[in-house]
C-alpha cells in the first residue's frame, strides 16, 4: 500500500508519525516498591516510604514487573536486552518525591521489534519499535482541592510503566490509530497492561511532521496528553493540517512539545519553560544493572499466549473468514474467544456473521463491551443450534435475539415462551395455504396463467397468517403443488 | 577497676556478663560523661531517657541469660541514620524537624544485638566535609589538644562527632559512614580506630544518601576488637538495599588472632605525596616495621592512578549528592519557606535549608551531569574510578593488605583550611582511593605528631576481606600501643 497522501494548496504532503506509548504494568505492586497500585484509591493511600521519597529510603526492583515488560518484549518479536540499566531523570516537580524518575535511557530492557497493521482494505502494513523501556510514573498534582493551594496524590508515584517508542513508520492518523489498537490487544492478551486509556494506564504521545512525499524528514512536533484513539487521530489530523498551513504560508514549523486540547480540538504550543530541561541522565547508583537469565526468558517466551497476527491468520485458515472479519475478530480477545465458542462445530460463516453483525450491533446500541454482553457465547451457541435443529427460523432467530439481549435468557426459552417454535405440521401448514387460496383467488387465477412472481405473495400471506412461524422450505413445496393446481 | 566509661567494648562485655556492673550503671556513668561534655557539641541528640530504659531491658535479658552479642552497651550514632522516633538531622537545617517513622538497618541490627543509643551524633552537613565545620549544629570540638595550646581542634569530619564522643570517652563505640574518609580521617585525628568495610558490606536503607555508589556504614571504637564486634552486628544482607551484598558474616573477632607470619603487604609508592609531614613519613616507615617484625613481608607497590582519585571522587561525589539532594524540597517533610510558586518555595527552602558547601557540590554535581558535559566528566570519572579499582585489583596480585598514613596532617583548628574547599579536600587524599574501589579499610592510631596529636594508620584489602584488615590493623595496635588519651575531656 501507498502512504496515504494529504493534498495542501501547492500540492500533496505527506505524514510521518512516531508514537511514544506510556502503559502502566499490570501489577499490583509499583516498580521499586511494595505499595499497592488499584485505581481510584483514596489519595495518598497507597505511598511507601520508598515512594515518598523519605531520606534513606532505596529502591528494590519488582521482579513481576521486569517479567511483565520481556513478556510484553517479546509480544513484539523484540529483542530482549539480557542487561539493562536504570538510569535518574533529574528535574524538580511537586509529584516527583525524589527529585528524579528512575528510567531507562542508554540501554533498556527490551529493543527494535515490530507490530503489524491490519489496515482496512485488508492490506497490513510492518511498523517499527525502536524500543520498550520500565519507569516510574510521577504523582498527581491537584490544583483544584483548595483555592491557593496545590496537592499532591502519590498513588500513582513509583507505578511501573512500559514506555513503547515506535519508529516514524506511521504515515496517516488512521495508521496511528490502528497501530494503537493493535498495541492494545496485545498488551491484553498477554496481560502486561489492562490498556484503559480513560483511567490513564495507556497515554500516548505523537511525534508528527509532514514533507513532501519521498522527501527529507521535517520539523517535528510533539503532542502530549492524548488519553483516546478518537483524540490521537483528531489530534494528528489538526497538526497535520496546523504545520501543511504554516509551511504553506511561507513559516516554519518550530521543533516544540504541543498539547492536544480535546475541548477545543486543538493543538498548542506548551510554554517554553515547561519543557526546558535539562534531565542529567546517569546510571542510578541505587541499582545494580539488570542482568536477565537466558532461560528465564526463554521460559517466558514458551508461554506467550497466541497472539493477534497469529490468531487472523488461524481464523482465516481454520474458519474461511475473510481478512476483514477475521482481524476484527482478533482485535479483541473475548471477541476472538467468544467467536471461536459460537463457530466450534457449527457454520463458521455464520457465526462470525451473527457476532459481527447482530452481537456488536447490540452491544454498540447498548455501549456495551463484550466481556459485559448480555448473551453469552453459549447462548449464542443455544440460539444458532435451534436454527440448525429447525425449530426456528433465520427470520425469528432475530426476534429471538432481540429478546435475549433484552432479558439475558436462554433462546430455548424465549422460543417456549413466545410460542415461536416452527410449524412443521403439513396438516396445518396446508390449511392456512387453502384459507389464502380461497381468499385470494384472483390472484391465483393470475398465478396460474403465468405470472410466476406472484409466488413470493403467497409466501408472504401464508406465513404472515401463521405468525412467521412456518416451515419455509415446507411452506415452499406445498403451496408451489397447490399453485399448480 | 576502671571507670566504666574507659572500658573497651570487649571489656564491658565481660564485665556486664558477669554482672560486676549493670547495664543501667554503665549507660548511666555515659550519659553523665555526654551531659558533662556538652561543650564538645559532639552530640546533636542526646536521647538519656531512651539510654536508660534501653539498658534496663538489657538488664532485665542479661539476667534472663539471653544477652545479645552487644548487650547494654552504649553506642552514640551518628545523625545520618535514619532512629524510628528520634529525630535526624544529617547535620543539615533542612531537615528541621524531621524525626524518621522507620528504623536504618544498621541501627536495628545494632538494637536486635542489645546495643543502646545514647544519641545522636555530629557531622558534616550531609557528611559533606572532612572537619566538622560544615555541620548546621556547629562544628565539634575535639577532645584533644596540641601541647601547649589552648586553640580548639577539628575531630576530622564528616564523622566527627562519633570520633569525638569515642575518643572523649562519652559512648563505648559510635557508627560512621565513610563516603571518602569519613570514617578513618576522624579515627585518625581522634587517636581511635575506624573500620570502613567493603561497599555492600552494610545496608545502607535508611541512612540518608550523600554518594550511593560511596557511602558505607562502620564502627568507630577504641580497639581493633571493638570495631570487629560493633562490625559483626552491624554488617549482613539486606533486600531491601539492591548494593548490599548476600554472603554471610563471618567472626571478624576470630580474626583478631591471626598471625602475621606470610602476610605480603603492599606499600604504594604514589602515596608518598609531595608536601608530606616528615614525622607522617616516619610513622608510616614504623608502621612498615611493625608489620615486618610480626613475620609480615612488606614491598612496594604501584598504583598508578592515584593522582587522578580526587579529582574522580569530586566529580562522581557531587553527582550523586546533586541528584540525591533533590528530594529535600519543602514539600513532604523537613525545611519548608514559601517563595513565589513551587519554584520560589524550592529556592528559598533550599537556599536556606543547604549550608555552603552543600550548594556548592549540588552545584558542582549539577555541572558534571548536565548535556554537554556530562561525558567530559562524570562519564571520564567513571573511567577513571574502573582504572582506580583496576589498579588495586593488580596489587592485590602481589600483596593482601596495603599499608599507607591515613590523613597527610594531623588535626587542624577550628577555622584553619576554611577559606580553600581544595585545601580541605586535600584531607582525603589517602582515603578516598579506597572508597572509589570499594575496598575495606582500617584506621588505627599509631603515634602522636611533634605536637602531641594523634596520628594514624591505614591498612586497605580486598574487598569482603575484613579479615585480614583487622588482623592486619590488630597487629599494627599491638606493636603501635597506643595509650595516649586527649586531654581535654571531662572526669
Amino acid at each position: 500500500m501507498t502512504a496515504p497522501l494529504v493534498e495542501g494548496a501547492t500540492g500533496p504532503w505527506e505524514v510521518v508519525i512516531g508514537l511514544e506509548v506510556h502503559a502502566q504494568v499490570v501489577s499490583n505492586a509499583k516498580l521499586f516498591s511494595g505499595a499497592a497500585t488499584a485505581f481510584g484509591a483514596e489519595p495518598n493511600s497507597q505511598v511507601s516510604f520508598v515512594d515518598a521519597a523519605m531520606p534513606g529510603m532505596l529502591p528494590v526492583i519488582n521482579r513481576h514487573c521486569v517479567e511483565q515488560a520481556v513478556k510484553t518484549g517479546l509480544a513484539l518479536e523484540a529483542r530482549i536486552n539480557l542487561v539493562s540499566v536504570f538510569d535518574r531523570k533529574n528535574y524538580f516537580y511537586p509529584d516527583l518525591p525524589a527529585g528524579y524518575q528512575i528510567s531507562q535511557y542508554k540501554n533498556p530492557i527490551v529493543g527494535t521489534g515490530t507490530i503489524r497493521l491490519d489496515m482496512k482494505d485488508g492490506s497490513t502494513r510492518t511498523i517499527g519499535i525502536t524500543r520498550l523501556h520500565l519507569e516510574q510514573d510521577a504523582g498527581k498534582s491537584l490544583h483544584d482541592v483548595a483555592p491557593g493551594a496545590s496537592h499532591v496524590d502519590l498513588n500513582r508515584a513509583g507505578v511501573a510503566l512500559m514506555e513503547i517508542v515506535s519508529e516514524p513508520d506511521l504515515r496517516s492518523a488512521e495508521e496511528a490509530g490502528a497501530y494503537l489498537k493493535k498495541l492494545r490487544a496485545i498488551l491484553r492478551y498477554i496481560g502486561t497492561c489492562d490498556g484503559n486509556m480513560e483511567e490513564g494506564s495507556l497515554r500516548c504521545d505523537a511525534n508528527v511532521s509532514v514533507r513532501r512525499p519521498g522527501g527529507a524528514l521535517g520539523t517535528r512536533c510533539e503532542i502530549k496528553n492524548v488519553n483516546s484513539i478518537r483524540f490521537l487521530q483528531r489530534a494528528i489530523e489538526y497538526e497535520t493540517q496546523r504545520q501543511i498551513e504554516l509551511i504553506e504560508g511561507g513559516g516554519t514549523v518550530v521543533q516544540e512539545t504541543r498539547l492536544y486540547d480535546a475541548n477545543k480540538g486543538e493543538t498548542r504550543a506548551m510554554r517554553s519553560k515547561e519543557e526546558a530541561h535539562d534531565y542529567r541522565y546517569f546510571p542510578d547508583p541505587d541499582l545494580m544493572p539488570l542482568r536477565l537469565d537466558p532461560a528465564w526468558v526463554a521460559r517466558l517466551k514458551a508461554g506467550v499466549p497466541e497472539l493477534p497476527d497469529a490468531k487472523k491468520d488461524r481464523f482465516m485458515a481454520a474458519y474461511g473468514l475473510s481478512a476483514y472479519d477475521a482481524g476484527v475478530l482478533v482485535g479483541d480477545q473475548v471477541a476472538a474467544d467468544y467467536f471461536e465458542t459460537v463457530a466450534k462445530g457449527r457454520d463458521a460463516k455464520l457465526a462470525a456473521n451473527w457476532v459481527m453483525v447482530e452481537l456488536f450491533g447490540a452491544l454498540n446500541r447498548l455501549g456495551k463491551e463484550i466481556d459485559a454482553s448480555p448473551v453469552s457465547a453459549v447462548q449464542l451457541c443455544g440460539l444458532l443450534d435451534l436454527m440448525a435443529d429447525g425449530t426456528i427460523s433465520g427470520r425469528l432467530a432475530k426476534d429471538v435475539f432481540a429478546a435475549m439481549v433484552e432479558t439475558g435468557k436462554d433462546a430455548a426459552i424465549v422460543v417456549e415462551e413466545k410460542g415461536l417454535r416452527q410449524v412443521t405440521d403439513t396438516g396445518a401448514i396446508e390449511a392456512a395455504i387453502d384459507a389464502i387460496m380461497a381468499r385470494e383467488a384472483a390472484k391465483v387465477a393470475e398465478y396460474r396463467a403465468g405470472k410466476d412472481k406472484l409466488f413470493g405473495f403467497f409466501v408472504g400471506q401464508v406465513m404472515r397468517a401463521m405468525g412467521g412461524k412456518a416451515n419455509p422450505a415446507q411452506l415452499n413445496d406445498l403451496l408451489k403443488h397447490k399453485l399448480a393446481g | 577497676m576502671a571507670a566504666l566509661t574507659d572500658l573497651t567494648i570487649s571489656e564491658a562485655r565481660a564485665g556486664l556478663r558477669a554482672r560486676s556492673f549493670s547495664a543501667r550503671e554503665l549507660a548511666d556513668a555515659h550519659v553523665g560523661a555526654m551531659e558533662r561534655a556538652r561543650e564538645l557539641n559532639a552530640f546533636i541528640t542526646e536521647t538519656a531517657d531512651a539510654a536508660r530504659a534501653g539498658a534496663g531491658a538489657s538488664d532485665a535479658r542479661l539476667a534472663r541469660g539471653e544477652a545479645g552479642p552487644l548487650e547494654g552497651i552504649p553506642l552514640a550514632i551518628k545523625d545520618l541514620f535514619c532512629t524510628k522516633g528520634v529525630t535526624t538531622t544529617a547535620g543539615s537545617h533542612i531537615l528541621h524537624g524531621f524525626a524518621s517513622p522507620y528504623e536504618s538497618t544498621v541501627t536495628a541490627n545494632l538494637w536486635r544485638a542489645g546495643a543502646v543509643m545514647l544519641g545522636k551524633t555530629n557531622l558534616d552537613e550531609f557528611a559533606m566535609g572532612s572537619s566538622n565545620m560544615t555541620s548546621y549544629h556547629g562544628p565539634v570540638v575535639s577532645p584533644w589538644r596540641r601541647k601547649g595550646s589552648n586553640a580548639r581542634l577539628v575531630p576530622g569530619g564528616s564523622s566527627g562527632g562519633s570520633a569525638a564522643a569515642v575518643a572523649a570517652r562519652l559512648c563505648l563505640g559510635a557508627t560512621g559512614t565513610d563516603t571518602g574518609g569519613s570514617i578513618r580521617q576522624p579515627a585518625a585525628f581522634s587517636g581511635i580506630v575506624g573500620l570502613k568495610p567493603t561497599y555492600g558490606r552494610c545496608s545502607r536503607l535508611g541512612i540518608v544518601a550523600f554518594a550511593s555508589s560511596l557511602d558505607q556504614a562502620g564502627p568507630l571504637a577504641r580497639s581493633v576488637r571493638d570495631c570487629a564486634i560493633l562490625l559483626g552486628a552491624m554488617a549482613g544482607h539486606d533486600p531491601l538495599d539492591s548494593t548490599s551484598v548476600d554472603r554471610p558474616v563471618p567472626d571478624y573477632e576470630a580474626a583478631l588472632v591471626r598471625p602475621l607470619k606470610g602476610l605480603r603487604v603492599g606499600v604504594p609508592k604514589e602515596y608518598r605525596v609531595d608536601g608530606m609531614p616528615a614525622e607522617i613519613d616516619a610513622l608510616w616507615r614504623q608502621g612498615v616495621a611493625w608489620l615486618t617484625d610480626q613475620g609480615a613481608t612488606v614491598r612496594e607497590v604501584s598504583l598508578p592512578h592515584t593522582r587522578h582519585a580526587l579529582p574522580t571522587y569530586y566529580i562522581v561525589a557531587p553527582a550523586e549528592a546533586s541528584s540525591n539532594l533533590a528530594r529535600y524540597d519543602g514539600v513532604r517533610y523537613g525545611l519548608r519557606v514559601a517563595g513565589d510558586g513551587v519554584d520560589g518555595l524550592y529556592e528559598a527552602t533550599r537556599a536556606a535549608g543547604f549550608g555552603a558547601e552543600v550548594q556548592r557540590r549540588v552545584l558542582i554535581g549539577t555541572y558534571v551531569l548536565s548535556a554537554g558535559y556530562y561525558d567530559a566528566y562524570y562519564l571520564r570519572a567513571q573511567r577513571v574510578r574502573t582504572l582506580i579499582a583496576r589498579d588495586f585489583a593488580r596489587a592485590y596480585e602481589q600483596v593482601d593488605v596495603l599499608l599507607t598514613p591515613t590523613a597527610p596532617s594531623a588535626a587542624f583548628a577550628i577555622g584553619e583550611k576554611m577559606d580553600d574547599p581544595v585545601a580541605m579536600y586535600l584531607n582525603d587524599v589517602f582515603t578516598v582511593p579506597a572508597s572509589l574501589a570499594g575496598l575495606p579499610a582500617i584506621s588505627v592510631p599509631a603515634g602522636l605528631s611533634a605536637d602531641g596529636l594523634p596520628l594514624g594508620l591505614q591498612i586497605i584489602g580486598r574487598a569482603f576481606d575484613e579479615e585480614t584488615v583487622i588482623a592486619a590493623g590488630a597487629a599494627l595496635e599491638r606493636a603501635a600501643g597506643f595509650s595516649h588519651r586527649p586531654d581535654g575531656i571531662a572526669p
